[in-house]
């Protein structure tokens, strides 16, 4: 049962590997034509489009069109940190100067490249030789679209399994919507907590499981709708996710997870000194291992799908089209498979870490 | 590093804010009644499970109950019907025993009744044959008179006819 267990997350592991370097080969390739002005060649607009959505926006964009420039979004608020001093606007403002600068306070801001810099008032951007802005950055606490997204995903969650909890307050039979969100409530409990964390310390960890899994699988999926929300994609977002891992590990952690780290019972003197910085630094190898696997899958999907989806449009041929709607039909499959199963192995393995630092070791080794 | 330029310290924050308010929100107001409903709901299910468990063994208890009461009073049945007729030959048998017992008795009665009228028969028998010997006594006292010789063959013949039986 356990070496299976291993054997499909082996599995998973070496699948995970392998979509991520797809992800940066494809990331390669993509920084090669990239320019700025002057009559854009459908490729160079493509690789804009997806670089534009792999990355946070100040505004959520809808819809556009690039032949006329227009372009449906609504804006979102800007916070901005800056000296001391706290800035806050919306980000339509960026798009009523002629040089698309916002004054507040007393200071400019300028949005280049989906980033906010301070500019001088006509928001001059100076560069490196590397053509890097090297304007001073104000640190960046606005709504963004992922932010929002977030928010979004949330509140879906929270309306969502609010109205489960709703229908067991009547009857303790699941009806309606808790008949389909329960057996993964149960699947989390049962295949996921239970197992990896014991049937005496997994009551605790459970509140965070569950959310972890539902958020997870909520901002992947909420991620293949055209609405071009990339939330898990985000390593910002990821590594928050690993960092409460990490501290709930390592808060749980009870005397055996300490020993087994710092002084290894049951192997010779010499072994243990070796070993001691191993577990140090595994401790912190598990939840960076956490935080890249599921920024990279999901980027890596998100970067998939949005190249044959720009195939599609760079092939004349109408066979090609097809055969490359075919091919987008058929990953978009997948990745819908890959956000749950990301969701389902980040959970999996936070519970695994969960279950370490609770263990308590009876026997002698 | 185009991973660390990337990095929005805007973005970790308000991810971890807004997890953590999340994950307290959903746990009061979701996984608690959820899991709870859930755990309680499990229990009942086992609760049930086990009493219609407890039902079974004991209807299986009642009915090897119900059975070994059925074999016990047909047990008692055949005991009662065997000393019934046990007490029925027995009464027989004492009945006719006793009547035997009843008949010898009234036989022995009849037999010591018939004794005694015999012997009363007898007495009186040898009271008249004592009359009688006196009569022929007298008869023959008022002949010896007449004839001694005859006298005494006629008291040897009297004698001997009244030989007693």
């Amino acid at each position: 049962m356990q070496i299976k267990r291993f054997g499909f997350l082996a599995f998973l592991l070496a699948f995970s590997f392998s979509w991520a370097a797809n992800a940066s080969n494809q990331h390669g390739d993509e920084h090669g034509h990239h320019e700025e002005q002057g009559e854009k060649s459908i490729k160079e607009q493509i690789a804009e489009v997806k670089e534009h959505h792999l990355k946070d926006s100040h505004s959520f964009h809808l819809w556009g069109d690039h032949a006329s420039g227009t372009s449906v979004e609504f804006p979102l608020p800007v916070i901005l940190w800056d000296e001391g001093e706290l800035h806050f606007f919306m980000s339509s403002a960026f798009h009523h100067s002629e040089n698309q600068t916002v004054e507040s306070k007393g200071s400019y801001f300028r949005l280049y490249h989906s980033k906010i810099y301070k500019t001088d008032a006509e928001g001059t951007i100076h560069y490196d030789e590397e053509h890097h802005a090297t304007n001073a950055k104000p640190i960046d606490f606005s709504i963004t679209k992922t932010v929002f997204s977030t928010i979004l995903v949330g509140l879906l969650l929270l309306w969502l399994f609010g109205s489960v909890a709703k229908k067991y307050r009547k009857d303790l039979v699941p009806r309606g919507i808790a008949k389909f969100m329960e057996p993964l409530v149960i699947l989390v409990r049962d295949d996921i907590a239970k197992p990896n964390i014991g049937e005496k310390d997994y009551k605790r960890f459970m509140p965070y499981l569950l959310t972890v899994f539902f958020f997870i699988w909520m901002a992947n999926m909420i991620g293949q709708t055209p609405l071009g929300i990339n939330i898990t994609g985000n390593i910002a977002v990821t590594l928050g996710l690993a960092l409460i891992t990490f501290f709930i590990t390592q808060f749980s952690g009870r005397k055996d997870y300490w020993a087994h780290i710092f002084w290894m019972p049951g192997v010779p003197y010499v072994m243990r000194l070796v070993l001691m910085p191993i577990e140090i630094l595994g401790m912190f190898v598990k939840p960076f291992s956490l935080m890249i696997r599921l920024y990279a899958n999901i980027l890596a999907g998100h970067v998939v799908i949005m190249s044959i989806i720009g195939l599609i449009f760079i092939f004349g041929a109408w066979g090609a089209k097809g055969a490359f709607f075919g091919l987008t039909f058929f990953l978009s499959i997948i990745e819908l498979l890959v956000a749950f199963l990301q969701a389902y192995i980040f959970t999996m393995l936070s519970a695994l870490y969960f279950g370490s630092a609770v263990e308590v070791h009876d026997e002698h080794h | 590093m185009a991973l660390l330029e990337d990095f929005s310290v805007g973005l970790f924050f308000w991810q971890l804010i807004l997890f953590i308010l999340l994950l307290f929100v959903l746990r009061k107001f979701a996984w608690k009644p959820i899991l709870g409903a859930v755990e309680e709901r499990e229990k009942s299910i086992e609760d049930s499970l086990a009493s219609a468990e407890k039902a079974r063994a004991e209807m299986e208890r009642l009915q090897s109950n119900n059975e070994r009461i059925l074999a016990e009073a047909r047990a008692e049945r055949d005991t009662i019907l065997k000393e019934a007729r046990e007490i029925k030959d027995k009464m027989i048998n004492d009945a006719k025993s006793e009547a035997g017992a009843q008949a010898e008795k009234i036989i022995a009665n009849a037999k010591e009744q018939i004794q005694n009228e015999k012997m009363a028969a007898v007495t009186d028998l040898k009271n008249q044959v004592a009359e009688m010997s006196i009569e022929i006594a007298e008869m023959v006292l008022r002949r010896e008179l007449d004839d001694k010789a005859k006298q005494g063959v006629l008291v040897k013949d009297q004698l001997d006819n009244f030989k007693l039986n």
